[in-house]
């Protein structure tokens, strides 16, 4: 063992691949303490939990490139201290100021106030200010509120024909730029109650442009959730693969190199048929008409992979085993052909077929993600290869969400590159006639 | 001599006789495996009935001449129609017995008219949509087959020369990047050639309108066809060159090329006679290999760059259900699968000596 770890640490490339390989594991498994399973789910599914987030951000350390700062999302709540109440005539105006610091080139996504009132009677009436540092005052709107009430200031299609651009650009532009204008902004929300007992609070959502670590995407899902989740869900899945049809493939090797005969060429035949069987638009298929769950997804491909062309490598490394004389001796105390089998005749090649195995864990990663490209992930876990998914079919490079793609990809290149470059020095290692040249 | 090569034909045709037939014996297991699953062992034909039955029904009601009449006897006429378009179906019989029906119609590929889908050209007969799909995607994927095999044999072969160089170093740290299949590098592609720097196009074969004229028609289909071949060409290229140059080291450093070389021979005499002409059967054989596995990527190559070839079609064909079309597309693929394996016993016994000196005995 020590000997080997010799060898392998000789090789850069399957250091650095022992690295990734690692650092991937350790990943996996704080998340899954972290975040577990139906946590990851119940926050994949979206919905209210994610409200407060930017739709599409990109990640917030891709500020750092950039001259022109994006905003990160802003939540500011009014300060009940802050509120002036003036009484006029059995009315209670109450004004409510929302004060923020503004320190970005970039406009927000999107500007939401919130104003809860609990008033009975007739409805309060609001009228919004908005207060920039340079002084300019613009009217937003003067409504009734109901009790929870949401301004969309983004979407008030008035309040852009009367600015002349879209909301939360006009309101927060500099007037000799195109830029923002960085400083201290002012929301002004008065309020006139009807209510002698009403109270009112305030909220104002500006929705940023970046956030976290690996941004958002149309659902305003934070994409960490899917980066951090893929992980595991890749690895087992190529890890159960890669075992389920390696060692069903030898085993089954081994049995027709050892009955030999009918058993053997049945079992030539039937891989031959299966090698004409077309993987991938079968698991379409199946995925199509059945269910794309990514557990009937991993026993198709096992399934599908038993009779695999390995076999035929796998017969030859096998055959001179038969003939060995310690299958003789076996024989000779009256071992049983299970015996022989799975003691004798798999044990000896296993050795031989790390290196190829560890090969084809990156190919069963990438082929999870190839089916989720095409729509046929799993409907409920969170994957690399659905946020790609998601993204391509939201348009994400027409868009310019490179973010959204990159993120997955990037970590589906690190896993395949990981398990490959470790696959391939083991190759050199376990092949002799390699290690010479 | 000549009696020895009339000896070599018999055997190749009687052989290739026996290939072709347990060839077409193993398409037919495989074919009839794919009805099976295609029609989910016949469950497919209940969600029918109940189409069926939904749009016969929606017809009629829509139908002003039948408006007048009573609603059971609407309800009659309803049953009669559904009875009709059953038996038309064959849909009241057992599956297996519609199971054979389809693979025999479908090793054939006479599949009749698809139920959902349609030619560009308008024609609904399964046929027409196969072979309207076929050479877009037989074009990129042999071009690309081919680049990348000439490639990767002459690059191999430049680099067993000199092993050790820097060339060689960067082949052996490039090649695993060949985990990640071709698409992914397309995404990149696209991503870098018509986005960032928009100089071709996203996807599709062909500029929309085609142009009139031949040659700018096939000058855009070159112009959408770079960008799939690259990323075909990078997600194959370093893992093929590395590996032939590896298996031609292997080669050259057998006891007969030495003696070549102890000789005196030249050195592109020692690689076309001592260490490529024994090495071709291997090399005919990977060559199939990466075809056969190159078929199996193309649904998504061709899904990814939009690409009008079989891999679209069975996707679209899958989501809108159509059986016809779905079992046309297995079968194209099993044939060419087929096809592709038959072409490479018959190489490998022409190219084997082995074959010739068995006979003499």
């Amino acid at each position: 063992m020590t000997k080997y770890l010799r060898l392998v640490s000789r090789y850069p490339s399957a250091a650095a691949g022992i690295a990734i390989i690692t650092t991937l594991i350790v990943m996996s498994v704080l998340t899954i303490i972290a975040i577990p399973y139906s946590k990851a789910i119940d926050m994949w599914r979206g919905g209210e939990q994610w409200q407060d987030n930017p739709i599409n951000a990109s990640p917030a350390w891709s500020n750092w490139f950039r001259d022109k700062k994006l905003p990160r999302t802003i939540k500011v709540a009014s300060n009940p201290a802050d509120i002036v109440e003036t009484e006029i005539g059995g009315v209670r105006r109450a004004l409510v100021p929302i004060e923020f610091e503004y320190n970005y080139d970039g406009f927000p996504s999107e500007v939401n106030l919130f104003i809860n009132t609990d008033s009975e009677g007739p409805q309060p009436f609001a009228r919004i200010t908005w207060h920039t540092p340079d002084g300019r005052e613009i009217l937003i709107s003067g409504r009734a509120l109901r009790p929870n009430e949401r301004i969309s200031i983004s979407q008030d299609r008035g309040l852009e024909r009367r600015l002349g651009a879209i909301p939360h650009v006009a309101l927060f532009k500099a007037t000799n730029s195109d830029l923002a204008l960085r400083g201290r902004y002012r929301a002004e929300v008065e309020v006139l109650l009807f209510d002698p007992n009403a109270t009112v609070t305030a909220q104002l959502l500006s929705y940023g442009r970046v956030h976290g670590i690996a941004g958002t995407d149309h659902r305003r899902r934070d994409l960490v959730i899917a980066m951090l989740w893929g992980t595991p869900i890749a690895l087992a899945f190529g890890l159960v693969a890669a075992v389920g049809t390696t060692i069903t493939t030898l085993i089954i090797a081994a049995i027709g190199v050892w009955f030999g005969g009918r058993v053997d060429a049945t079992i030539q035949r039937i891989t031959e048929v299966n090698m004409i069987l077309p993987l991938i638009p079968i698991l379409v298929m199946v995925g199509t008409l059945y269910s794309t769950s990514i557990w009937l997804m991993l026993a198709l491909v096992v399934g599908l992979g038993i009779f695999s062309s390995g076999i035929k490598q796998y017969r030859a490394m096998l055959l001179p085993i038969r003939e060995s004389s310690y299958i003789e001796a076996a024989r000779a105390y009256g071992a049983g052909n299970r015996r022989i089998i799975m003691r004798y005749m798999v044990p000896p090649v296993l050795p031989v077929l790390i290196p190829g195995f560890v090969s084809l864990i990156p190919a069963y990663v990438f082929l999870e993600a190839s089916l989720a490209v095409l729509g046929l992930g799993d409907p409920v876990l969170p994957t690399w290869g659905k946020v790609m998914n998601d993204a391509l079919s939201q348009g994400a490079l027409y868009h310019g969400y490179y973010y959204w793609v990159l993120g997955p990809a990037l970590l589906l290149m690190l896993t395949g590159l990981g398990f490959a470059m470790l696959g391939y020095t083991l190759d050199r290692i376990f092949n002799p006639r390699l290690r010479q040249i | 001599m000549n009696q020895s090569l009339i000896e070599d034909l018999r055997r190749i045709a009687s052989y290739a006789v026996t290939r072709l037939l347990m060839l077409f014996i193993t398409v037919t297991i495989g074919v009839y495996l794919t009805i099976w699953i295609a029609n989910m062992g016949g469950k497919l034909d209940e969600l029918r009935e109940v189409q069926i039955r939904d749009q016969t029904a929606e017809a009629v009601r829509a139908d002003p001449s039948f408006f007048s009449l009573p609603s059971d006897e609407q309800q009659q006429l309803v049953e009669q129609q559904v009875q009709l378009e059953i038996k038309r179906l064959r849909l009241d019989e057992p599956f297996i017995n519609r199971s054979i029906d389809y693979l025999w119609q479908g090793m054939i590929l006479d599949l009749g008219r698809a139920e959902n889908m349609s030619s560009d050209s308008g024609s609904r007969q399964v046929r027409d949509i196969i072979v309207e799909r076929l050479p877009p995607t037989l074009l990129l994927f042999g071009t690309a087959n081919i680049i990348i095999f000439v490639t990767s044999i002459l690059a191999a072969l430049a680099l067993s020369r000199r092993y050790g160089s820097p060339a060689d170093r960067a082949i052996i740290a490039l090649a695993p990047t060949s985990a990640a299949p071709s698409w992914f590098y397309g995404i990149f592609l696209i991503l870098i050639f018509a986005f960032i720097i928009p100089v071709l196009p996203a996807g599709g074969m062909v500029e929309r309108p085609p142009p009139e004229d031949k040659l700018l028609y096939a000058l855009s289909v070159l112009e959408h066809m770079l960008l799939p071949l690259l990323a075909m060409f990078i997600g194959a290229i370093f893992v093929s060159i590395y590996q032939w140059r590896t298996f031609f080291l292997i080669h050259s450093s057998e006891d007969y090329v030495e003696m070549a070389r102890a000789k005196g021979l030249p050195g592109h005499l020692i690689e076309q006679r001592y260490i490529l002409r024994p090495a071709l059967p291997p090399i005919i054989t990977a060559f199939a290999l990466t075809l056969i596995q190159l078929w199996n990527g193309a649904i998504i190559l061709e899904q990814v760059f939009n690409w009008p070839g079989l891999g679209t079609l069975t996707f679209q064909a899958i989501g809108l259900r159509d059986t016809p079309v779905i079992l046309a597309t297995v079968v194209i693929y099993a044939y060419l699968l087929a096809l592709t394996v038959f072409l490479l016993d018959i190489v490998y016994m022409i190219l084997d000596p082995r074959v010739r000196l068995q006979g003499n005995n």
